[in-house]
This record gives structure tokens, sequence and C-alpha cells, in this order.
């Protein structure tokens, strides 16, 4: 029994009540924050972070030992060949490389386990009866999920960076086009880079949250998102279902590397923007229309 | 005994009130058209075996799963359409605690208010300290919830639903894995609560819980509200229906005779006494007719029927798990 009880929660339940203690209108990043702090105070997530930032760092150290002895002989979008000659090629190397995996495990990770996750754990009913409200909830999550996404590949790029300038240091950056260009001027289009698969990020976002308002198992939505990510994949690599690939979200993702052009090539990347805003109008339309309406039994 | 006996409760509208709840899943009637009513300041005791349907009955009831058919009314706001308005005005303890293992008790609370749009961020750290200190976890509120006992999560389910002023608290099962001492503590809580206003709908298969604290009760088996109302008077009803004799005696069969003559039924002869259900008979006349008899009285008791013989003789059944 303290003071402070007295005063808040002896407060009566008369008429009108309910708005005691009750700010009119709450700060509206509050449940965003909160949400944020679960995320990425999630270990398994937290894994996942460390093991995308590991990753620039071991290309940039296996690339760095082997130029001595045969400085070209890589594949990819180009980058590889490039990373010896400017630190900056280590971070769109990274993010070509985690980009069919390792960064949609990421995305899957969190946007599976958003719904599924607090039904699993039984939380999500208490959540509904404060009421957080469904759509609130959602959106929420979803935004979280988003950020959650771009914070994965910039951290990518930064370690790309940061291990790149060790390695192989910095300076003027020659574009694939040829032309040479400043290194902040370099440092812009990774950021655009990141931008840029972020918002594809968010698309596979918006499908993991749509399977996570199926289930009750956060690893089962895990997986399913990710399977439905390496699958387009697959389908993208097959010749003869070209009619099919540009339906395929993850078909521009490579696209990205046309920043690196001069001019920059927008035709790819537009579409690829298109396509990821269609994806997620979609399924998060089809993840409310779910989510707004079922039986919370967990 | 009836819905009109709960109205007059305070003259106030009814806290609860749903007619002809009915949920089906599939093919199974959960729930079967209920006209559920819980007055404004009772203690509303929703008694029922496990499998009786009170928890889906909740779940409807907080707009967490849809009815199949039938009105809900909350706080005279219907549901779950007034979900947004009504439901902060409703504390909530449903189906057992649940929270994030890793956050610790405060932690979670935060988060939980964090979520309520309407509160206010300035006042959660004081609101979030008294509701833990109302049900004693001050001191535990650093741990991990994952490290906390079954009787601690179960106190800061409860804690949740004081975070703000509450005008209905529905607190399904809240003494569930409480010692003695915490079963009595959130008695005494639930009592205060009451005291100030709070309408409380409680949900219990413990019928001596509910026999202790409640003002209205309401019977639920298989899906269906088999009786509701004062509690006085469900003992009332009880008395009259169930109370059972007990004579002392050393000539056991003749005293049997003489109370199956004066009408009383299931007269059971047992090792010096002889007990035989009430009825109709007026208890004042048992005693002489015995006498007169000249059946030796050593011994007179009239045992009041426990809320549980009260169930059984409602359901005809033990208080058992239904299927």
């Amino acid at each position: 029994m303290s003071a402070a009880e007295a005063d808040v929660v002896d407060a009566g339940p008369s008429t009108g009540s309910g708005n005691v203690g009750r700010a009119p209108l709450a700060l509206p990043g509050r449940f965003l924050r909160s949400e944020l702090a679960i995320v990425f105070g999630r270990r398994r997530n937290l894994v996942l972070l460390g093991v995308l930032a590991a990753i620039p760092v071991l290309l940039a150290i296996a690339i760095k030992l082997s130029s001595g002895a045969n400085g070209s002989g890589g594949d990819g979008p180009g980058f590889f060949e490039a990373i010896t000659s400017n630190g900056l090629f280590v971070a769109f190397a990274a993010l070509a490389a985690t980009l069919p995996l390792f960064l949609p495990l990421a995305v899957a990770a969190a946007s599976g386990d958003a719904i599924a996750g607090e039904a699993n754990q039984g939380t999500l009913r208490y959540l509904l009866t404060i009421p957080a409200g469904r759509t609130r909830l959602l959106l929420t999550k979803y935004v979280a999920v988003v950020v959650f996404g771009l914070a994965a590949t910039a951290l990518v790029a930064l370690a790309g960076v940061v291990a790149g300038l060790a390695l192989f240091g910095g300076g003027d950056v020659i574009l694939l086009s040829g032309t040479t260009t400043s290194f902040a001027d370099g440092v812009g289009r990774l950021a655009l880079s990141v931008l840029y698969l972020a918002a594809g990020f968010a698309a596979l976002g918006a499908i993991g949250l749509f399977v996570s308002t199926l289930t009750e198992q956060p690893i089962a939505a895990i997986v399913a998102t990710i399977g439905v990510d390496v699958l387009m994949f697959i389908l993208d690599a097959i010749p003869q279902l070209a009619w099919l690939h540009p339906w395929l979200l993850v078909d521009r993702w490579p696209a990205f590397g046309d920043l690196l052009r001069d001019p920059i090539s927008t035709d790819a990347i537009g579409l690829g923007l298109l396509t990821a805003l269609a994806y997620t109008v979609v399924f998060l339309a089809a993840a409310w229309a779910r989510f707004s309406s079922k039986d919370i039994t967990s | 005994m009836s819905a009109d006996a709960a109205r007059t409760v305070g003259g106030s509208p009814a806290a609860v009130r749903t007619h002809g709840l009915t949920k089906r899943f599939r093919t199974q009637t959960a729930v079967g058209g209920i006209d559920l009513e819980v007055p404004s300041g009772a203690i509303y005791g929703f008694l029922g075996p496990n499998g009786s349907g009170k928890t889906t009955t909740i779940r409807m009831l907080l707009g967490l799963i849809g009815a199949t058919s039938g009105s809900i009314e909350l706080l005279g706001e219907p549901m779950p359409g007034g979900a947004s308005r009504t439901l902060r005005r409703v504390g909530a303890l449903v189906e057992g605690p649940a929270f994030h293992p890793y956050l610790s008790g405060r932690a979670n609370l935060v988060r939980l208010d964090a979520a309520d749009p309407h509160s206010d961020a300035r006042t959660a750290p004081t609101r979030i300290d008294a509701a833990l200190d109302r049900v004693g976890l001050l001191p535990a509120a650093t741990k991990r919830y994952r490290a906390y006992s079954l009787g601690m999560r179960q106190r800061l389910a409860i804690a949740n639903a004081l975070l703000v002023p509450r005008d209905l608290l529905v607190l399904d099962e809240p003494t569930n894995g409480l010692d003695p001492q915490g079963t009595r503590e959130v008695r005494h809580l639930i009592e205060e609560l009451a005291a100030d206003g709070t309408t409380v709908l409680v949900s219990s298969h413990l019928l001596s819980e509910v026999d202790q604290m409640c003002t209205h009760v309401g019977v639920m088996f298989e899906g269906r509200l088999l009786m509701q109302g004062l509690l006085s008077e469900l003992h009332t009803e009880a008395d009259r229906t169930a109370q059972t004799v007990r004579v002392d005696t050393d000539r056991v069969d003749d005293a049997a005779a003489v109370l199956r003559t004066l009408g009383l039924t299931e007269v059971r002869p047992g090792e010096g006494y002889v007990t035989g259900l009430l009825g109709d008979v007026a208890v004042e006349k048992v005693v002489p007719e015995l006498v007169n008899d000249g059946v030796p009285v050593l011994g007179f008791a009239v045992l009041r029927p426990s809320l549980e013989d009260v169930f059984v003789s409602l359901t005809g059944e033990g208080f058992d798990v239904s299927g």
C-alpha cells in the first residue's frame, strides 16, 4: 500500500474514471519504441545481426588473402573485382552476397515472429484486451519489421565500409560504367542501395507478417517466409519461366548495381520499387483482413 | 433467482449483459445461448467445471473471439463494436498469465502500458509500481518473468489488470497456482476493489472460493448457464430443497421409519444416527414426532447444504471436467 496507489489505483471506478491517469493523447511513438526494443532485444535477432556484420569482414579478409595470388576471377555483379581498387566495394559485394538468403532471413525472423510469436506466448490476448487495437498493433509490428530490415541492411553496408577501408583503403571510386567519382558520391550511392534493398525487404516483411497471422507457431511462419524468398530466387533462375520473372518480388533486387553506373539507370530500379510496393499493399491488406477478424484462442 | 432480482442491485444498469450468446467451434457448441447479467457493483462468481464454457464466454466478452450468434453489452456499449471505448475501462486476466519471459515483471508492465494508446507516459512509473505493490510483487519487480513462480506470474497478471482504474474487472481463475496465503490476499484485493465500486466478474471452478467473496453467482454447465442470481438467494433456495437433518439415536430403524412417515426423502440409517432430506417438511415437527413415537433423540442437527450440494442438485453430476 503506497501513497501512489491511493492516488492512482484507488481513484475509484465512478463514471468516467476510465480517463483518470490517462493522457488525452498518448505519445504516438511509445508503442513503436517498445516494439523496437523487443525486436532488437531478442537474442535470435541479435545473433542474426552479428552474423550479418561478420559477413563483410570475412569477405574482405578472404579477398585480401587471395588477391596477392590471383587478383581477378570473382563473380557477381562485378563488385568483387573492383574491391581491391577501393574498399567501398566490399560493402556492395557484401550486400550482393547477403541479398538472396541472409538478409531475407533477418527480415523473416522479425516478421514471422511478429504476430505468431505473441500468439504463441499468449501475450497477444493481453495486448488486445488493453486494447492496443488490432489495426494499430499490426501496423506497429510492421513498422518495426521494416526498421529491422533497414537496420540489418545498413549494418551489412557499414561493416563492409569499415572492413573495406581498413584492408583496401578509400579514395575516388571508379564506377562500373568506367567513370570516376568522389568517395562521398560513392557513399551516397551505397546509401541509396541500402534504401532500395530495404524497400524490397519491406515487401518481404509484409509477406512474413501475413504468414504470421495464419499460425501460432513463429518458427513455422519464419520458415515459410524464408521459403517464399528462396522459391522466388529459384523460379527467377529458371530461363523457361522468363514470363514469370517480372512478377517475382526478388527479380529486380540485384538491380541495385545500376546505382553504380553513370548516369544511374533507373528503369529496373523503378520497376523494382513498384513491384515491392504492390507486394506490400497486397500482403498488408491480406494480413489486416485476416487479423482483424481472427479468433484469438491462444 | 432471476435476472430481475439481479437488475435491482444499486439501481444501475448491468456491467455485463449478453443475450443468446452462442459460440460454436466447427461442430462443437462451446457456449449455447446464454443470457449473462452482471449487475454494476457486484462480485459475480462465474462458476462451472473445467470445459464448461466459462473462458470461451470471457473471450467473447473481451472481443478476443467473435460470437457465432447473440449480443454482448459491456459497460453499456455493444461488443465487439465498442471495444476501443469500453475495453480500457475493463481490466482482464484471461486464461492465466502470459508475458515476455526475458523481460522483468516491471518491464513487461511498461510494455503493456505503452501499448495502451490512451495511457499517460508521465504517470506510468508511478502507476506501474503502485500496481506491483498492490499485488505484493514490488520486491521482485526487476526479476525476469522467466524466474517467477506460478503464483508470482498470476500476481503480475492481476497487476496488469490494475494499471489504470477500471470500472469492470474480468478475472479468469485468478487464484490458480496461488498458495492458501496468496488466495486469501487475492480474495481481499477483490473485495477491496469491489468496495470502491468496481464490478468484478470472477470465474472459478472452486466453489468454496466463490462462496466466500461473491454477491452474485452464475453457474455454467456444458455451455449453458444453469442459473444466476444473488448468492444469498441460491443459499435460500438450497436450504429449502436440500436441507438435511441428522438424528442421533440408539434406535436407528424406528427413527428412520418415523422420518419416512413424516415425508423426508433419502432417509439413510447410519451407525447410531439417521439422516434425511427435509424437503418441504417443517423442521420443528421432526423432534416432537420422534419423541411421540418413543424414539430417544440423543442429538439433532440441521445440515445446511454446501454450494457443492446445490450444484450437484442442479446438474445431477459432480464438479468434474465435462467433455
